[in-house]
């Protein structure tokens, strides 16, 4: 594989050059856009969207007060929690169990692993509601589960989907290991909670926390499966705002639009540092 | 690795390493079993299922007769449609993103990479407000539509029509094409141009010979990655094309929302998921697993 690119062949000359180059640059503005336009009429002090009248802060003064967006704010914020931990710890063993160790039914449960990814979901959100319809009653004799609550089933069905992001992530770091470190620490008689704790784990850290924060967006961003699953009292912020946005353009969704796109933004460079620092740390 | 002193030792060892692995994996596997597979068994149940009068949904008297309502003008005209989209969604994407992707891949690595941070950003920002932005510039007396018709490029009033659909769609999705076609670029072994060009290869003949079908994968994958959702969409129908119930996501839910049709609905995601699942066998035949 080269990767020095020759610049002569790999780029077209004369006017096609240009047009590449013109045609990029517009891909780009095409991307980034709309975000700048929705960002520039948060900080309009008019009540109509698109008629400018000056620059101000109201509306984001109107999202700190309200109490609804507030309170689904921490929904949103207990759901991902509660579901990104769950998910990080079944699926890096899922990812450990399938790419270090050979059992029957593998290639079953590999098969199985890869379909939430790849759903649709709506398929996925119908799953969900149908499965709690029907189950809710079992469930709920089991002593202390009650599954009537909407934070329970959300943090259930967002673990659903998010282990296997989590083990796909980590099975990527942990294809690129090979194994011999781990059995080293076995033939210096560690025992396997030893190699896994002092060897295993700190080499797939990188993995684990990418497959984090992939959980951690991917829990925030949910908006079908959510809406699907969530009860009177339990509505996260996505669900909360995709009901009001339904309804039609105001200005005080721009500005909570705003806050959740920088949010979703801080992750993505946060996870960018991370793979940087990563790679550096290969030795790349 | 020791050599085992006998051969019965070392498949005790093999089987105690094998049951290790199985235990570790145990938890993902009943997770996934309890609220993955049974809800998916349920549904594909479901589709089999009988509506009573009621709209309730018993799972008694199996019958295909939600199978059979797929072939009704309605519901046929709602999978062509949402088919219609999807593919015209696509291909507007891989014709956005493959100069791109070719662009990016032939860049510097300081510049490359930034350019890659550029479509990443969106890729992984959130989806519902990059929709609802649309929405934003789309309205009445939004930018877009101000431009468009002020330039007299015909009428910019397309809020709630299928190309705004199309628009959002191929805005959601369009990183998810240029990710992987950027993969496949990049890998190209331009060596292989060069020799082209040496035997007197014009320049767009190399491309069409060599550069084209050595990216075929990316063109592939990309083109699942964003054809598959597309045709399942919800939230942007939702948001970009008014309240109407024309396309499979937002029908399905219709089906158990409004309509209480339980069977038809879960026979509908069980289409979606058949469609998906094709799309993806395709995808790994063509050894595209490299996103």
């Amino acid at each position: 594989m080269t990767k020095g690119v020759a610049h002569s062949t790999a780029e077209p000359m004369g006017l096609s050059r240009w047009l590449l180059r013109g045609h990029s640059a517009v891909v780009y503005a095409f991307f980034y856009a709309p975000i700048f336009v929705l960002a520039f009429y948060s900080f309009n002090s008019s009540q109509i969207v698109g008629k400018w009248s000056g620059f101000s802060l109201r509306w984001y003064g109107d999202f700190l007060e309200n109490e609804n967006i507030q309170e689904s704010i921490w929904i949103s914020v207990k759901v991902c929690i509660a579901s990104t931990l769950i998910s990080v710890v079944l699926g890096t063993l899922a990812a450990l169990s399938i790419e270090r160790f050979r059992w029957w039914g593998q290639k079953a449960f590999d098969a199985v692993l890869y379909l939430p990814i790849i759903i649709p979901d709506v398929t996925m959100a119908v799953m969900m509601m149908v499965f709690f319809g029907e189950a809710a009653e079992l469930f709920n004799a089991i002593p202390g589960v009650d599954l009537t609550q909407g934070v329970e089933k959300l943090v259930l069905s967002h673990v659903a989907f998010n282990i296997s992001f989590v083990s796909v992530v980590v099975r990527a770091r942990l294809a690129n290991l090979d194994a011999t470190m781990e059995e080293a620490a076995a033939d210096l008689y560690a025992n396997g909670w030893q190699t896994f704790r002092h060897v295993t784990l700190p080499l797939i850290m990188p993995g684990v926390l990418g497959g984090a924060l992939l959980a951690i967006t991917l829990s925030l961003d949910d908006v079908v499966v959510s809406s699907f699953v969530s009860a009177v009292g339990a509505t996260p912020v996505s669900v909360y705002v995709f009901g009001m946005l339904r309804k039609g353009v105001s200005p005080l969704i721009n500005a909570v639009s705003v806050v959740i796109l920088a949010a979703s933004m801080a992750l993505v460079v946060a996870s960018l540092v991370l793979e940087r620092v990563t790679s550096s740390q290969k030795g790349k | 690795m020791t050599v085992a002193a006998t051969p019965g030792l070392e498949y005790q060892a093999e089987r105690a390493r094998s049951r290790r692995g199985f235990l570790l994996g145990l938890p993902a596997v009943i997770y996934l079993l309890v609220f993955f597979v049974i809800p998916l068994g349920i549904v594909v149940a479901y589709s089999f299922a009988t509506r009573t009068r009621t709209g309730r949904t018993e799972l008694t008297d199996w019958n295909i007769d939600a199978y059979g309502r797929l072939g009704e003008s309605v519901v046929r005209a709602v999978a062509f449609r949402s088919l219609w989209i999807a593919a015209v969604s696509t291909i507007i994407c891989l014709v956005l993103a493959y100069p791109l992707a070719y662009f990016i891949s032939t860049r510097r690595p300081v510049t490359r990479n930034l350019l890659l941070v550029g479509v990443m950003i969106p890729f992984w920002s959130n989806f519902l407000i990059r929709t609802y932005a649309w929405r934003v510039l789309l309205d009445s007396d939004g930018i877009f539509t101000q431009v468009v018709s002020g330039l007299g490029l015909g009428d910019g009033r397309i809020l709630f029509t299928s190309k705004a659909v199309i628009l959002g769609l191929v805005y959601g999705y369009l990183p998810f094409m240029v990710l992987p076609l950027y993969a496949s670029i990049e890998r190209i072994d331009w060596s292989l141009v060069e020799g082209a060009r040496d035997l007197y290869a014009s320049g767009w003949t190399a491309f069409r010979r060599v550069v084209w079908p050595l990216s075929r994968p990316g063109v592939v994958a990309g083109s699942i990655l964003v054809f598959v959702p597309s045709f399942g969409a919800y939230v942007t129908p939702a948001i970009l094309g008014g309240n109407k119930k024309g396309l499979m996501g937002s029908y399905i839910v219709d089906q158990f929302m409004d309509a209480r049709n339980g069977p038809l609905g879960a026979s509908l995601s069980v289409v979606v998921l058949a469609v998906m699942l094709v799309g993806t066998l395709v995808y790994f035949r063509q050894g595209g697993r490299n996103l």
